[in-house]
């Protein structure tokens, strides 16, 4: 028995000359699939690189940090500092609490500070902060040279000093050898240490860091700038900490201090994609959807157009399957090519994006590499009516004409 | 082949309209291989609607109709289908030819639906149209050719299969007397080679080309 065939090359052939006989049509028909599929992949790149970037920004440090201001009393002019003065002791009670102290820079105005009797500082005063040793610890320093202070220090409220490296170069002091002192308004500071980073308080570079039990009793509670408390906690237990850390401090005044833990990074991400999300991705369906039926509409118009060669090839031994195999194969390539123009579109769109921001541009695999199928799926979809009409032609009709 | 190539009996076509238009009634013919027959008519009379059931275009509505000795009304569409492409060669009045693409790619379509790989479609066809001594235009796209030289490419493309019979409709319709003559002469080249021939036409001069002439009037065959 004789039997009709269309081999697959043969159908890629036909199908591409059937598309290459109105190129601008065939390029104007892809736009709708290609802004589709390029929305779709900009978006999911722009989510997962924004994403990225909190996770990259949301170190361990942050995740385990609670910072506790002192606020005092709304609408009154009671500058006392809320801060009891075991307040450390207090919150290292809470489970989770790894290091807390206080800190506030020292009320003193424009003193004069120097690295030996009568030598000032030669970039202008260095801020001078109080801290207690244990929030010196929270901060993360790191040292040069030397080493902090401790408990044993603030306990004798011992006259010691800690520079950051900033203001330790310009104070000109740079080696700690000949236990050199640091002069505030004249009286004498051993420097213990001197400071190269802090993680938790990168500002300490630039200051002078005293005990705060000693510069209380030099220079007396905050005023101007109040105090604040760093507390570090494990990891997981910021959130916690965070919430019972004003009650411990001050049972009768909680209302005092305004306790701020960093924001889970999970809900931070989620909080980022959701909104915006959702708008361009049902915009990206739209126009999809659009996309769709220009094709349908294109191919549609060329069914009526090319009768006659339906006609033609009916009459050569092509059977119906066969011319709606050779039409949807048109849409789907219509479909493909503005599914693959859409994907380089949206990579460039993301990666222009990130450039920009100096971020690292990510694109999740699973969005990338199906999207063009995304496309040729909606040129499948699109073809089949009109394939359809193309295979119902009368060739006798067709050939009429 | 023992028997007719074409074996009509009582054959008739009526169109459902509305009104019904009965275009041919009661038509019986033996075409037999090797034959050169020709069709005329005047304008109406059923001659392009005969010759679509000859070439399996369209079915009958009444009688049998017997092609190479296999009744047509007993098989399925797609072997009526696959039957037209293998065995028949049509040269329509309108060329049918596909714009935008060259005269060898034309032709190559005849074996397209019998599966042929490209490359041996493409170089039949080459060798079709140097046949019809179309070789040095091979190349050209087929909106480019003039009348004569369509008609030629349209006639190529009908012969690639080597078909057991090739329906002509008005071959030299649209042609002047010049290329008229080289298209008859190449008719009758191949029919000495063997292939079956229905030609239609109105043309006197062209029905004379054939061994064998039948008329139609008004859808009956005398
Ligand atoms: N699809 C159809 N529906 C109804 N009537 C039809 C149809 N096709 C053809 N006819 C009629 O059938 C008759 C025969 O038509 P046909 O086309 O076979 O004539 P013809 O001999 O080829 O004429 P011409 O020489 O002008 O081409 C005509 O009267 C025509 O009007
Ligand atoms: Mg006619």
């Amino acid at each position: 028995m004789l039997k009709s065939r269309f081999r697959l090359p043969d159908i890629a052939e036909e199908a591409l000359a059937g598309l290459l006989q109105r190129p601008a049509r065939s390029i104007l028909t892809m736009l709708g699939t290609t802004l589709g599929v390029g929305s779709f992949v900009a978006v999911l790149g722009l989510t997962a690189t924004a994403g990225g970037q909190i996770d990259r920004r949301f170190t361990e440090l942050a995740a385990t940090e609670v910072t506790v201001a002192d606020i005092g009393v709304t609408g009154s002019t009671d500058s006392a500092m809320s801060f009891p003065d075991d307040a450390s002791g207090l919150v290292e009670q809470i489970g989770g609490v790894v290091h807390a102290g206080r800190w506030w820079p020292v009320p003193l105005t424009e003193p004069s500070v120097s690295g030996a009797p009568g030598i000032t500082s030669r970039a202008g005063t260095p801020p001078i902060i109080a801290m207690d040793p244990s929030a010196l610890a929270a901060a993360r320093p790191t040292f040069t040279q030397g080493r902090g202070f401790d408990a044993f220090h603030a306990g004798r409220h011992e006259h010691v000093a800690l520079l950051g490296s900033v203001a330790a170069a310009n104070l000109g002091i740079t080696r700690l050898d000949g236990n050199p002192a640091v002069f505030v308004d004249g009286t004498p500071f051993t420097v213990l240490g001197i400071i190269d980073d802090a993680a938790r308080l990168p500002d300490l570079l630039f200051g002078i860091v005293l005990p705060a039990a000693t510069a209380y009793d030099l220079y007396g509670p905050p005023t101007a700038q109040r105090a604040e408390m760093l507390v570090e906690t494990r990891l997981g237990a910021a959130a916690v900490v965070a919430g019972q850390v004003a009650l411990a401090l001050r049972p009768d005044a909680p209302q005092r201090f305004q306790v701020t833990a960093a924001p889970d990074p999970k809900a931070l991400r989620s909080r980022v994609s959701g909104d915006l999300d959702v708008l361009f991705l049902t915009l990206a369906g739209i126009s999809l959807v659009i996309g769709a039926i220009g094709i349908a509409n294109t191919t549609l118009v060329a069914v009526l157009e090319r009768t006659n060669e339906i006609g033609l090839r009916r009459a050569l031994g092509a059977r119906p399957a066969h011319i709606a195999a050779q039409f949807l194969t048109e849409s789907t390539t219509l479909g493909l090519l503005g599914g693959l123009v859409g994907t380089s579109a949206g990579i460039t769109v993301v990666v222009i994006a990130a450039v920009a921001q100096d971020w690292t541009p990510l694109l999740p695999t699973w969005a990338v590499l199906p999207a063009p199928a995304v496309g040729a799926v909606v040129g499948l979809l699109a073809g089949v009516y009109p394939a359809q009409r193309a295979a119902r032609v009368e060739p006798v009709e067709a050939l009429r004409r | 082949m023992s028997g007719p190539v074409i074996g009509l009996t009582a054959v008739g076509l009526t169109y459902p309209g509305p009104p019904p238009v009965p275009a041919l009634r009661d038509v019986d013919l033996e075409v037999w291989p090797g034959e050169y027959v020709t069709v005329v008519g005047p304008s109406g009379s059923g001659k392009s609607t005969f010759l679509n059931v000859v070439g399996l275009l369209d079915r009958p509505t009444s009688g049998t109709y017997r092609f190479d000795g296999v009744d047509v009304a007993t098989i399925r569409e797609n072997e009526r289908t696959a039957l037209r492409g293998r065995r028949i060669g049509f040269v329509f009045q309108a060329f049918h030819l596909m714009p935008y693409r060259s005269a060898v790619e034309n032709v190559s379509l005849a074996t397209l639906y019998a599966g042929v790989p490209k490359k041996e479609r493409l170089a039949a066809a080459a060798q079709a149209l140097e046949r019809v001594g179309l070789a040095h235009r091979a190349g050209a796209l087929t909106n480019t050719l003039s009348g004569g030289e369509r008609q030629r490419v349209a006639i190529a493309r009908a012969i690639l299969h080597r078909p057991s019979l090739l329906l002509c409709d008005e071959p030299t319709g649209n042609l002047d007397s010049d290329n008229a003559a080289s298209v008859l002469s190449l008719l009758t080249e191949l029919n000495t080679d063997g292939m079956t021939l229905m030609v239609i036409t109105h043309d006197g001069a062209v029905a004379s080309r054939g061994q064998r002439s039948v008329t139609i009037r008004d859808g009956v065959l005398c």
